[in-house]
């Protein structure tokens, strides 16, 4: 790329990183401390800007209460998959490295508000929040530790949908994680599933859609085919708001649309209602 | 269609055609050749009557079953009618009604799996696609009666598995089951379409792969032209089959056989 096609605010904005965080919705340069304080929401837009599963958890858990399980559960390769990039094991390797998470979920116990819960939270960073074999692995366990504990499942979805480099085996984790979940709902183990941005493809089609409470970050895309599949499909433009957490509010999918700033205090209302009996 | 040599052992891309293949038995040739009696049933009782996967009273053997299948169509005006195969979340809920009926008069579900997927549409999208299957997955794995799957032409991701969390998951020969098509893998991971022949290969979509994974039970054979060239057989082969197996399953206990599923899709990827 010759120089003069470099955009000219990159150069611009490279050196005060450090200070500023730029909006990736509405495009505006906010101290870089007021982001971190501030759950990272765009004061000037609201923009939910996405979180790591470490975030997730000091944002919701009690301070010092989460400890997780399954971490030696990581990513494995049952395909030896290689595609025109590389092999699937090299990136996992990398993308272990680069995030420090074994797989695309974090679980753990926690207590919120003082009370008791089994938390699965996943990370965006990790191949897009993928469903795999292990992701699929650390929720069945963190079901089955809820539905031992008789303590309530809380999982975060981020995701772009099941991971391709597992092939179908990535596909069957949609029916394991949902067997989990049918397991809770016999037992009448509470679970709350909280939508963030993305959610689609085979984690919406899965254990994201089914909680007994389905809540979502504000303008969160939700959805399950891909919005360009879906155009080229029905030759016609969507609407602006099409898979948003609002689209899917009003279409009755969501029980309600939970700021970040309230999402504790949203989630330990609504589980001192599921824990009553 | 590519010049395909069946004395030789097919590529997965050359299988990927044949499962796609416009004379491979389909639901209508299913029901007519391997049920002594089908009654449909339609609707989802909340929004309407999916075409694109169709169910009802069916009777295979002498035994009872409820039937569930994808309809793809023979011509292009029956495609369009069935919506080639790909259902609406009406189709989905519709299924799910029909397998909780199954369990509530006592009959095993036999589905039918041959779908490119569920419908990627905005209608589709607004009604709860997402929802619909993951409610029909949820809901399979504690479903009280026997469920027996049969992967018989295209196994397209979530749209197959919605209606396929069966105890035994049977796969003709030629038949392909897959997380993405080997197209949009392609264009993603390769970013580039055409290299869908190599996508194929490593997504390892074929019975024989998914038989070697553990992800599905029993392959079974095809003609040696396949399905397309003798469907009579083929459905005679896919009739035996699934008799044999609503056999094994019909003394088994509901709660074991929920045991054993829950058991059977938790060891998925162990």
């Amino acid at each position: 790329m010759g120089w003069y096609t470099k955009p000219a605010e990159k150069t611009v904005c490279e050196p005060s990183e450090a200070i500023w965080a730029v909006c990736p919705a509405c495009k505006a340069y906010v101290p870089r401390d007021e982001w971190n304080n501030d759950l990272r929401v765009c004061p000037r837009c609201d923009h939910h800007d996405r979180l790591t599963c470490r975030q997730r958890v000091a944002q919701v858990c009690d301070g010092g209460s989460f400890a997780e399980i399954s971490a030696d559960v990581s990513v494995r390769d049952p395909l030896a998959f290689q595609d025109a990039s590389g092999t699937y094991a090299a990136k996992a390797r990398a993308t272990v490295e680069k995030t420090g998470e074994g797989e695309a979920i974090l679980t753990g116990t926690a207590t919120i508000e003082g009370m008791p819960v089994v938390v699965g939270i996943m990370d965006f960073r990790f191949l897009g929040g993928s469903l795999a074999s292990g992701t699929g692995e650390r929720i069945l366990l963190a079901a089955e530790a809820a539905l031992a504990a008789r303590r309530p499942l809380i999982l975060f979805s981020a995701s772009g949908g099941a991971r391709m480099h597992e092939g179908i085996v990535s596909l069957m984790q949609m029916a394991k994680t949902c067997a989990a979940i049918a397991r809770l709902q016999q037992a009448r183990i509470p679970y709350i599933s909280v939508l963030t941005d993305p959610t689609t493809g085979g984690v919406s089609a899965s254990y994201a859609m089914v909680g007994d409470i389905n809540i979502a970050e504000p303008k969160a895309l939700i959805g399950f085919a891909g919005r360009r599949v879906i155009e080229q499909t029905i030759k016609q433009k969507l609407p602006d708001d099409f898979q948003t957490a609002e689209y899917l509010l009003e279409h009755g999918f969501l029980d309600h649309i939970v700021h970040r700033a309230e999402m504790k205090t949203f989630l330990a209302k609504t589980l001192r209602y599921a824990a009553h009996g | 269609m590519m010049e395909i040599d069946f004395s030789q052992k097919l590529s997965p891309w050359e299988i990927v055609q044949v499962a796609r293949h416009p004379g491979r038995p389909l639901i209508g040739d299913y029901i007519q050749g391997m049920c002594e009696d089908f009654v449909e049933l339609h609707g989802d009782r909340a929004f309407g009557d999916d075409r694109g996967l169709i169910g009802g009273f069916a009777t295979i053997g002498g035994e009872r079953v409820m039937l569930l299948g994808h309809r793809k169509g023979k011509s292009v005006e029956e495609n369009i009618h069935a919506n080639f195969g790909m259902a609406n979340p009406e189709g989905y809920r519709k299924a799910l009604r029909l397998m909780k009926l199954a369990e509530k008069y006592g009959l095993p579900v036999v589905a039918l799996i041959d779908t490119p997927g569920a419908y990627p549409g905005l209608d589709a999208e607004a009604r709860g696609q997402a929802e619909a299957i993951a409610r029909n997955l949820t809901e399979m794995a504690g479903l009280r009666t026997p469920f027996v799957a049969v992967i018989t032409g295209e196994g397209g991701s979530g749209g197959a598995l919605g209606i396929a969390v069966g105890d035994v998951v049977l796969m003709l020969q030629y038949a392909i089951y897959s997380v993405i098509s080997p197209e949009g893998c392609a264009s993603i991971l390769w970013r580039d379409g055409k290299k869908a022949p190599e996508a194929a290969a490593a997504l390892k979509i074929t019975a024989e792969s998914l038989k070697k994974l553990g992800i599905i039970d029993e392959i079974i054979a095809e003609p040696k032209g396949a399905a397309h060239s003798d469907p009579a057989k083929t459905v005679e082969s896919v009739r035996k089959a699934v008799l044999k197996h609503l056999k094994a399953l019909k003394p088994v206990a509901a709660e074991t056989l929920v045991q054993r599923r829950y058991d059977k899709y938790a060891a998925m990827g162990r």
